[in-house]
C-alpha cells in the first residue's frame, strides 16, 4: 500500500491540476472542448492518489507482479498519446481554416478594388484622364 | 402585420429597425420559406441569413428571397453563426432582433408570442419554450433527459423557471444585442446565454410555443453526441457564473 504522505501530495496535486485548468476555462485561455481530457486526467489521478490500494489491484488484473507502479506509466502513455493525437486533428483543421481564410481574403481584396476601380474611373473621368500618365 | 387580431401587444414594433438572424447550415429547401413567413408576418423585418458554410445553394435560395446573406467560409457552429448575426445587428444598429432558424422549426406566425414581452419592456430576452404549459413535442430519449437536466440546472443558478434551454426562437432588445454581439458562447450557445443574461442584470423569460418538425435537413445531435455536449454545457454553465462580465463592443 502507498504511504500516507505520497497519497496526500498525490492528491494535492491533482486537484491542484484541475483548479489550474477550471481558472484557465474562468479567464477564456482555454475552451471548456479542450479542457474536458485535462479535467478527466485530474479526476483519475485523484481516484488512484485516494484509492491507496488501487494501482496494485490494476496492476493484478493485468497480470503485472513484478512492478506494479507500471500500470501507472501504461495509463499515463496512454493519456499523453490520445491528448497528443487529438492536437493534431485540431491543427490540421485549423490550418486546413486557415488556408480557406486567407483565400477568400484574396478574392475579397480582388473584387473590392475592381470596385473602387470601376468607381475610380467614373468618378475621376471629368477631370482628365490618369493622375500621372500624362 | 397579418394579424389584425394581435396587432395591440405589437404597435410599437412599427416604430423599431428590427431584424430576423436566421442561421442556417444545409438548408436550401426551407430557407427560402422560413424568409417568405417571416415577410408575410411583418415586411418590416430586415433578415439577414447566416450561412454556416453549407456545402449546397442555402446563400442563393436565401438571397432569392431578398435577405441579406453572411457566407462563412467554414463551419463555425451555431453559436459563432448567430453571434455573426448578433455582430451585424450591433454595427447596423438594429433595435430588435428575433431569431428563427432556418431548418423551419421555428414558425414565424408565433413570432407575436416571443415579440410580446419584449416589446412591452417587461424583459430584454423572451424565449419560445416548447415545453411551457402544454404542447406537443417528441424528440429522443436521451435529448430529453439532456434538456430535462440543463433545465433544473439552469433554473437553479438564475433563480428563475426555465424550461426549454435549448430553444433558438427568440426576441432580443438592444440591451441584449449589445451583450451577445460582444460574447456568445458556443455549441448549445442557449443554455450558458440564458445564466449570461442573469448574471449581467438582463430580465428573460419563456412563453410557450409550438414547434414544427424539421422541414428539411438532418438534426445535428445523436445520443452520444448530446452526453459530450451535456457535460460540457454543465461545466460551462458551472464556470460562467464566476466569470467576469463582458465588455460591451464601442
Amino acid at each position: 500500500m502507498t504511504p500516507v504522505a505520497i497519497t496526500i501530495a498525490a492528491a494535492v496535486a491533482s486537484i491542484g491540476l484541475m483548479a489550474v485548468v477550471l481558472e484557465l476555462i474562468r479567464s477564456r485561455r482555454l475552451r471548456e472542448r479542450y479542457a474536458l481530457l485535462w479535467l478527466l486526467a485530474g479526476v483519475v489521478l485523484l481516484v488512484f492518489s485516494s484509492w491507496r490500494d488501487g494501482v496494485n489491484t490494476i496492476a493484478s488484473w493485468v497480470g503485472i507482479r513484478t512492478y506494479p507502479p507500471a500500470v501507472l506509466f501504461a495509463i499515463a502513455a496512454l493519456f499523453f498519446f490520445a491528448v497528443l493525437l487529438h492536437y493534431a486533428t485540431v491543427i490540421s483543421r485549423l490550418s486546413d481554416e486557415n488556408i480557406t481564410l486567407a483565400q477568400k481574403l484574396a478574392l475579397l481584396e480582388s473584387r473590392v478594388s475592381e470596385v473602387e476601380d470601376d468607381a475610380g474611373r467614373s468618378a475621376a473621368r471629368p477631370a482628365g484622364d490618369g493622375d500621372f500618365a500624362a | 402585420m397579418a394579424e389584425p387580431t394581435a396587432l395591440a401587444p405589437l404597435a410599437p414594433l412599427a416604430s423599431l429597425r428590427r431584424l430576423a438572424i436566421v442561421p442556417a447550415f444545409n438548408e436550401e429547401r426551407s430557407v427560402g420559406d422560413v424568409i417568405a413567413e417571416i415577410h408575410a408576418f411583418d415586411p418590416g423585418f430586415d433578415v439577414v441569413v447566416i450561412d454556416d458554410g453549407s456545402r449546397d445553394r442555402t446563400s442563393a435560395a436565401a438571397r432569392a428571397k431578398g435577405a441579406h446573406v453572411l457566407t462563412l467560409p467554414f463551419n463555425l457552429g451555431i453559436g459563432g453563426a448567430v453571434q455573426t448575426g448578433f455582430l451585424f445587428a450591433w454595427e447596423q444598429g438594429y433595435e430588435l432582433v428575433v431569431r428563427c432558424d432556418g431548418d423551419g422549426q421555428h414558425d414565424p406566425a408565433q413570432l407575436p408570442l416571443v415579440l410580446a414581452p419584449v416589446l412591452a419592456g417587461e424583459v430584454d430576452v423572451c424565449v419560445g419554450s416548447r415545453f411551457v404549459g402544454e404542447g406537443g413535442y417528441r424528440s429522443s430519449r436521451a435529448r430529453r433527459v439532456g434538456i430535462r437536466v440543463l433545465a433544473w440546472s439552469v433554473s437553479r443558478i438564475v433563480g428563475q423557471r426555465v424550461t426549454d434551454t435549448t430553444s433558438g426562437f427568440q426576441a432580443l432588445n438592444r440591451s441584449a444585442i449589445c451583450l451577445f454581439a460582444a460574447d456568445y458562447p458556443h455549441d448549445y450557445p442557449e443554455v450558458e446565454a440564458t445564466v449570461m443574461l442573469h448574471k449581467h442584470g438582463l430580465r428573460s423569460c419563456e412563453v410557450h410555443v409550438t414547434m414544427r418538425e424539421r422541414q428539411a435537413g438532418v438534426s445535428s445531435i445523436t445520443t452520444l453526441r448530446s452526453i459530450y455536449y451535456m457535460v460540457k454545457v454543465l461545466l460551462s454553465i458551472g464556470i460562467a457564473i464566476f466569470r467576469r462580465n463582458a465588455v460591451p463592443l464601442p
